[in-house]
């Protein structure tokens, strides 16, 4: 059973197909539409790898079906900034070197730019726990705090 | 922090990360792998590790290209590398463009291990790029009809000392050929004063292109034609496939075929997820077995395990093994459980097998040693197969990348298509090798002034290389196929204590099997060898009634280590404590210190860790963790400091959580829940005081601050509650029941 979605992705209309309605949106997003920004970390929404926004708010690509994300609005870290205009947290993250290997890292500015959305000023208590089910191996955390403090503590 | 001040615009460092990162994640693969050794030979690319060519080309345009055999494994290594060939060649930064890891390519400068990338393959990259230098200033002198003392190199020119005259640029001095020099390992370096780059926290040049999502990871490396595969490993850890069938995969659109050999069994597809569904899909029957030992007597089992041989690492003074020593005594056992890489990423690689030429697109950390082990594996000669190094996530060691670019030139060969295969997160936790458990026993005799009269100690280590070696290829020992002579793998260089006792001795006790398939994770071995170590210092100072620090430092002899713990004497406010009660309060905070010379010849760290323990539950927070380190010169102090916070946050994670579960036939922890790591609620704050020596050769820094870590966290546990913790992770329930035991006393 073909699907075919229409749904926006980084403002521009798009359509994917999957012979499987529960094929993840991070496979489609990744193969169809060549968007790598987004990874495959668990495929079990435990690591946050693959963290997209989906109407605003973060969403685990690699455990959400296709057939749930028609006519959503997805944005991915491409669409979020680039280096021409970055967003406020991808400047951060830059000026920190908040990488190691950075795999993880898109997921720590996905999640950390839909806490920042609702909340522009959050305490580094909050940002801790906006953050924690988002898991880096590299051990980068002191570095993604400082950048995201960075933008946190920025007077309106 | 503010990122420190740069030599180059923020925007100028963007562009250069975003160039940079075409040419080297290469982003037209099938051109590259077009690059037949016939082509190689027909242009002369050298690769020897001793001619300057192997390492540097200067084209036509000024540009120069670094050929780098050490890659970047998300340390900031190949940024520090070209920061280095930049200086020596008195050539601005981002006129370098970098190459790594290519065995058509880069030299084989060993793999990209043991924190050696700057301290071994930068030193061989700095000696080739001065000897460059030279030759490009003989090469101006006569053709300047000039002397090469009247003429200096600048920025990409070599110009007249005294000014006056534009001096020649490198492109005209080489007129597009190659330097055709062998390496002059006498070629003098630059002054460490004139340094412009080196010692400089230059940007590192991948970050940018990660963090706007243009970065291509080897999972994003696609060639025309490309095929998706999934493993379908078995179903314990040594299982026999008995018996398959793809019935069910066949309604699975996209699915192609089955690859099997002996007990390797993966499926193809057209299409990624049709390629997961069908390994799901697949019905495989594997042979019963139950070989694993119980893990809850993984102890035992170490103790009983056949010992292979027996090899002191370390003497000093004249007392035979066992004989006693008059004086009081102390003995004390410590145990590491197995940790796996726990990579973010899973393992990828692209395999192509095209006219007879294997080529692998692989996230190994040992490009080279890969390419003679897959020769050995699929029969082909050393010369036909080609490993293209593209980053993955973050390995620690030798994690699963071998295996799974071992499988996928399976698969490829099988198939005569291109494929490209990725690991599903259980794969990676149950297949990749693991960081095996260790043993260490200590014994002490003290004098009647409480000093230490001897020490033995003794490890309990797998042997190399071990039965089923982790540095075997996964896809070798699954197909029955021929395994190359392993890497050896390192766990033992430098074990042992960098105190100056009159009598000490440590023995390493080389195990014929350990549990599962092992290898390497950051600091093997060193890091249990200091836990031990520094635990039972701290444990004697108790026993003695002895400032922690003040035991050190009566023992510590190296002028360079006494500098380092004077430093972080004030660095981390130490104040004696031997006499210091306990903190009563339902969350008791301690601190604990430990050092290392790290292999007992090289870099220096020091550490102070300030805990809390939650009396009511057991938990340890580690709150604060202060580190001063010396690596000699460093290269780039904020890339250092980067890698100094990764060594702890990952080691505080391995301590107070990490440990991988099994029953007797199978690893159970196959994913984040069944192995949980340290979460951003957890992280301590880390201080780091570094120490820089211009003047001297530049040590590696990607471990020993991993070393310290558990026995600073031990000690402060102690510190603040007098329980002491010998069996890592120290998770709440084991701290809870050592807690009543206190309390009983």
């Amino acid at each position: 059973m073909a699907i075919s979605v229409q749904l926006t992705v980084n403002g521009k209309p798009e359509t994917l197909r999957a012979d499987d309605p529960a094929m993840p949106l991070l496979y489609a997003l990744r193969n169809q539409l060549g968007l790598h920004g987004l990874h495959f970390g668990c495929g079990l929404a435990q690591c946050g790898a693959c963290t997209v926004h989906y109407d605003g708010e973060p969403l685990r690509s690699c455990v959400m079906p296709l057939s749930a994300v028609a006519g959503a609005r997805i944005v991915t870290l491409e669409g979020l900034g680039t280096p021409d205009r970055p967003h406020p947290l991808q400047q951060a993250f830059v000026d920190e070197q908040a990488a190691q290997c950075g795999y993880c890292i898109n997921g720590m500015i996905m999640q950390a730019a839909g806490l920042l959305a609702t909340n522009p000023h959050p305490t580094e208590q909050q940002v801790r726990q906006a953050l924690a089910a988002n898991l880096c191996k590299c051990g980068t955390h002191v570095r993604i705090l400082r950048a995201v403090m960075r933008v946190a503590d920025r007077k309106p | 922090m503010a990122a420190p001040p740069v030599p180059l615009s923020r925007r100028a460092m963007l562009r250069a990360g975003g160039a940079l990162a075409v040419g080297f994640t290469l982003r037209v693969p099938a051109q590259a792998a077009d690059e037949s050794s016939a082509g190689r030979a027909a242009r002369g690319r050298v690769v020897s590790a001793d001619e300057v060519d192997g390492f540097i080309v200067i084209d036509g345009q000024g540009g120069v290209t670094l050929y780098s055999g050490k890659v970047e494994l998300g340390t900031g290594a190949l940024t520090a590398l070209t920061q280095m060939a930049a200086e020596e060649l008195s050539l601005p930064f981002e006129r370098l463009t970098p190459v790594q890891g290519d065995t058509l390519l880069t030299p084989d400068q060993r793999p990209t291990y043991a924190s050696l990338s700057v301290q071994q393959g930068g030193m061989q990259i700095r000696r080739a790029a001065a000897t460059a230098r030279e030759a490009l200033l003989e090469r101006a002198a006569r053709q300047l009809g000039t002397t090469k003392a009247a003429l200096r190199a600048q920025g990409g020119r070599v110009v007249p000392v005294a000014g006056g005259g534009e001096g020649l640029s490198y492109a005209e001095l080489v007129a597009g050929a190659s330097l055709s020099l062998p390496v002059d390992p006498a070629a003098p370096l630059k002054d460490p004063r004139d340094y412009t780059v080196v010692g400089k926290p230059v940007p590192r040049l991948d970050i940018p292109s990660k963090i706007f999502g243009r970065f291509d990871f080897v999972h994003d490396v696609r060639v025309p034609g490309m095929l998706h595969a999934r493993m379908v490993h078995p179903a314990s850890a040594g299982a026999s496939l008995e018996a398959f069938d793809d019935t069910p995969c066949k309604r699975i659109p996209g699915y192609l075929r089955t690859v099997r050999k002996g007990d390797f069994l993966a499926v193809v597809a057209t299409d990624e997820w049709a390629a997961v569904r069908a390994s799901t899909a697949l019905v495989a029957r594997w042979s019963a077995w139950a070989g694993l030992p119980d893990e809850a007597r993984l102890v035992e089992y170490q103790r009983g395990a056949k010992v292979d041989r027996d090899q002191v690492l370390q003497a000093h003074g004249g007392t035979p093994i066992g004989a006693a020593v008059a004086g009081r005594q102390l003995r004390a056992s410590y145990d590491f459980p197995l940790n796996t890489h726990g990579s973010i990423g899973p393992s990828c690689a692209v395999a192509d097998f095209k006219d007879g030429q294997l080529t692998v697109w692989t996230p190994s950390q040992a490009s080279h040693l890969l390419q003679k082990q897959l020769a050995a594996m699929l029969g082909l000669a050393t010369g036909k197969v080609r490993c293209i190094y593209v980053e993955g996530a973050g390995c620690y060691g030798r994690n699963g990348s071998d295996d799974c670019s071992s499988e996928a030139a399976l698969i490829a060969m099988q198939i005569a298509r291109p494929v490209r295969l990725q690991w599903m997160r259980a794969d990676e936790h149950g297949w990749d090798p693991k960081g095996p458990p260790t043993l260490l026993d200590y014994r002490a005799t003290l004098d009647a002034e409480g000093r230490i009269a001897a020490w033995d100690a003794d490890i309990y280590l797998p042997e190399r290389p071990m039965r089923r070696s982790g540095a075997t290829l996964l896809g070798a020992v699954l197909a029955g196929l021929p395994r190359y002579g392993s890497d050896e793998g390192i766990y033992d260089p430098g074990l042992g204590i960098p105190y100056t006792l009159p009598d000490n001795r440590l023995t390493a006790h080389w195990l014929v099997d350990t549990p599962l398939p092992a290898a390497w994770i950051r600091a093997p071995g060193r890091m249990q060898n200091t836990f031990g170590t520094e635990s039972f210092l701290d444990e004697i100072a108790a026993a003695t009634g002895t400032d922690p620090f003040e035991l050190r430092m009566r023992h510590l002899s190296d002028p360079r280590g006494r500098e380092l713990m004077e430093r972080l004497r004030s660095f981390a406010r130490w104040e004696p404590r031997a006499s210091r009660p306990r903190d009563p309060g339902e969350l008791a905070r301690g601190r604990g210190i430990s050092y290392a010379k790290y292999e007992l010849v090289r870099t220096y760290v020091g550490v102070v860790a300030d805990v809390e323990v939650h009396r009511p539950t057991g938990a340890i927070r580690v709150l604060r963790v202060a580190v001063v380190h010396d690596c000699g010169q460093i290269i780039n102090p904020d890339g250092l400091r980067n890698q100094i916070e990764g060594n702890v946050v990952q080691t505080v994670s391995r301590t107070l959580i990490e440990q991988l579960r099994f029953s007797r036939s199978a690893v159970t922890s196959l994913d984040w829940a069944s192995y949980p790591i340290l979460t951003f609620p957890g992280v301590p704050e880390v201080a780091v005081d570094l120490i820089d020596r211009p003047t001297e050769v530049p040590w590696g820094a990607g471990e020993p601050t991993t070393s310290v870590i558990p026995s600073a966290i031990a000690n402060a546990v102690f510190d603040a509650t007098g329980v002491r913790l010998r069996s890592v992770p120290f998770r709440p329930a084991v701290v809870l029941a050592a807690l009543a035991q206190v309390e009983r006393k």
